[in-house]
């Protein structure tokens, strides 16, 4: 994940990385069908600027060669493309019939207790956000959620409070600069960290 | 690394052909594979010839394991001999709730899949695979793109395959959270780039698929059998079987059971049977009252009906679907009101949104729902669900609309004491 950019003059370009990773996938499709990658190309400007705000959608439109009004309908149309800045953490609980069966709305309370907002909230620290999320295709291993990239099967209510107590603790522990920060950072729930015991 | 997935040790009920006990096995190392046999059934085919291995195919009765159950083999004859380019398209766009079993091919055993992709574009005269693996699933994202890098390597992808003169591409597409691109033409709608909005049909996309091409779309489990098919024979499949329905198939039970997971029987097995010899019988002992027989877009069975079984026919010939063998159980204690809302607030959520019937009235199922939960309720309104479910049902370009009216109805017509001893209970607890 790159610096957010401080400054509105400067204009937003992708990190030679991305350019190169977007170049590899505009490989995979014909050469007349650059739309096609379309939303594999989103996840990496989500991966270099957080989330898909105006510019960044511009930027992409640009990068393929596509109309604007194209990645803007796809950005629309997905909920795994983000629209709004999002916290450091996405908490996704998925509140399907499998993992209400077995307990989800528990996790869920535990998530409201332990980080104070409710679902489709964000922490005034930026760190967490919540999320009621349909189903993960983990029916057997329910409940379950995801945190950023990470699985989580089988979660007890027990489990649920210490994973993000550990994270809080984590966060204040390393970053005491982020929990201090005025607004919500711009970092998606894919560049959620993969360090740490339950990152 | 252990899956987490199956049950490690095979129940005595279960066939396991696709299943495996990994025992410290990491089969998404192209090596262990290999070691185990794998791409066999390439060597085969090749001696076999293209033909002769659709026909296999077609006579093995190798039903759809997506959902809908349609023969694989007579999917591929579908495909117009006029010289255009073809693709294969994989749908691992894995969404229906109570279905977890692609999941495990595509994090666990990659190769088994790819193998299948291989011989299914071999036969279809396909050059370029994509394998729609939806958004959440990371880690299988990872696995398969790891994967078809060292098959590239080893020569399985590309140019002039093992020396067979056939080039293949096989590249991993990502979803993005949306449930409708699991229908096939919205998959395809969404590899263009374009929000998931399924197609009319016809044409279908064995003429007009992908990128305007003919294409064949099938599930991963689907592709995973091909191997099989190829290795062991027809005769030998279909007798894993019931009568055109060849195989064993992945169920994956989930809910209110002892031993939920994924489990691998012969086709023809009982529902009963894997409930309560299976998945361990229902939890805490209680009594069974309803069951989602193959994903939550099936019309629901109570707890006489579990007689079935579990094949494509079977299940249909009762009024409901195999689906995509997602077994969700409830026990007498569940709440069917709150059901009801999780199912309805779903297919409200993920309604592309083109067709009013569907748009609109997913939102009203979902409303009813809602009023029913907070005590709401009018009278009639288990009526009034039955009415919008039957203005749904049949009006809509793909089969969201039945995915969300035939449960629906089927909760509504056959758990109506249910549903009024909720609304009752909360009605009271609301004065």
């Amino acid at each position: 994940m790159s610096e957010p950019s401080a400054t509105s003059a400067a204009p937003l370009a992708f990190s030679a990385d991305a350019k190169a990773r977007i170049a590899g996938l505009l490989a995979r499709y014909p050469q007349d069908r650059k739309q096609a990658a379309l939303i594999p190309a989103l996840y990496v400007a989500q991966d270099e600027f957080g989330w898909l705000k105006p510019e960044v959608m511009e930027l992409v439109a640009r990068e393929l060669d596509v109309p604007l009004t194209a990645v803007l309908s796809t950005a629309m149309f997905y909920t795994m493309l983000k629209k709004q800045p999002l916290g450091r953490w996405h908490v996704q609980v998925c509140t399907n019939v499998s993992c209400y069966l077995r307990g989800c709305d528990g996790l869920m309370d535990v998530a409201r207790q332990e980080l104070g907002i409710g679902p489709g909230e964000t922490t005034s620290d930026g760190l967490f956000t919540l999320s009621a999320v349909e189903c993960l295709a983990a029916c057997g291993m329910a409940p379950a959620l995801q945190i950023g990239k990470k699985d989580h099967f089988n979660v007890s209510t027990d489990q649920m409070r210490q994973m993000l107590q550990d994270l809080k603790a984590d966060a204040r522990a390393h970053a005491p600069a982020l929990a201090a920060a005025p607004t919500p950072l711009p970092s998606s729930g894919h560049t959620a960290p993969t360090a740490g015991p339950h990152g | 690394m252990g899956s987490p997935h199956a049950v490690t040790v095979p129940h005595p009920l279960e066939t396991r052909v696709l299943l495996r006990d990994h025992e410290g096995k990491d089969y998404t190392q192209l090596a262990n594979y290999l070691a185990r046999g794998g791409f066999g059934a390439w060597k085969k085919a090749v001696e076999m010839g293209r033909d002769k291995v659709h026909t296999e195919v077609r006579a093995a009765n190798l039903r759809g394991r997506g959902g809908a159950g349609f023969p694989a083999g007579v999917k591929w004859g579908f495909l117009p001999k006029d010289g255009r380019p073809r693709y294969l398209a994989i749908n691992a766009d894995e969404g229906e709730p109570g279905t977890f079993k692609d999941r495990y091919f595509l994090e666990e055993d990659p190769f088994q899949m790819l193998e299948g992709i291989l011989l299914t574009s071999w036969v279809i005269g396909a050059h370029a695979c994509y394998v729609y693996v939806r958004g959440e699933f990371w880690r299988a994202i990872d696995v398969c793109e790891r994967a078809i890098a060292e098959l590239y390597q080893a020569g399985w992808l590309g140019k002039n395959i093992q020396g067979s003169g056939f080039d293949l591409d096989v590249y991993v597409h990502p979803g993005a959270g949306a449930y409708i691109c699991g229908e096939e033409t919205a998959m395809l709608e969404s590899i263009e780039g374009k929000p998931g909005w399924p197609r009319l049909k016809p044409p279908f996309p064995a003429n007009i698929g992908l990128f305007g091409m003919p294409t064949i779309v099938n599930n991963v489990e689907t592709m995973a059998c091909v191997p099989v098919i190829v290795n062991d024979g027809a005769d030998a499949f279909n007798a894993l079987g019931s009568p055109k329905n060849g195989g064993t198939k992945l169920v994956g039970v989930s809910g209110h059971v002892k031993r939920p997971g994924l489990y691998e029987v012969k086709m023809g097995t009982t529902m009963r049977a894997a409930i309560y010899e299976l998945a361990g019988g229902i939890l805490d002992d209680r009594e069974l009252l309803c069951v989602i027989p193959g994903g939550s877009s099936c019309p629901f069975l109570t707890k006489d009906e579990i007689d079935v079984a579990l094949d494509f026919d079977a299940l249909k010939t009762i009024g409901s679907m195999f689906g995509t063998a997602g077994i969700v159980v409830m026990h007498d204690g569940t709440n069917m009101v709150e059901v009801l809302t999780r199912v309805a607030h779903f297919y409200k959520h993920e309604s592309c949104g083109q067709c009013t019937p569907c748009r609109q009235g997913t939102g009203w199922l979902y409303a009813i729902a809602k009023r029913m939960g907070a005590g709401l309720a009018a009278a009639g309104d288990i009526d009034l669900l039955v009415s919008a479910c039957n203005q749904i049902d049949g009006n809509t370009i793909c089969a969201h609309g039945e995915a969300a009216a035939w449960p629906i109805r089927s909760i509504a017509q056959k758990f109506r004491p249910q549903l009024e001893s909720a609304m009752r209970a909360r009605m009271t607890a609301s004065m």
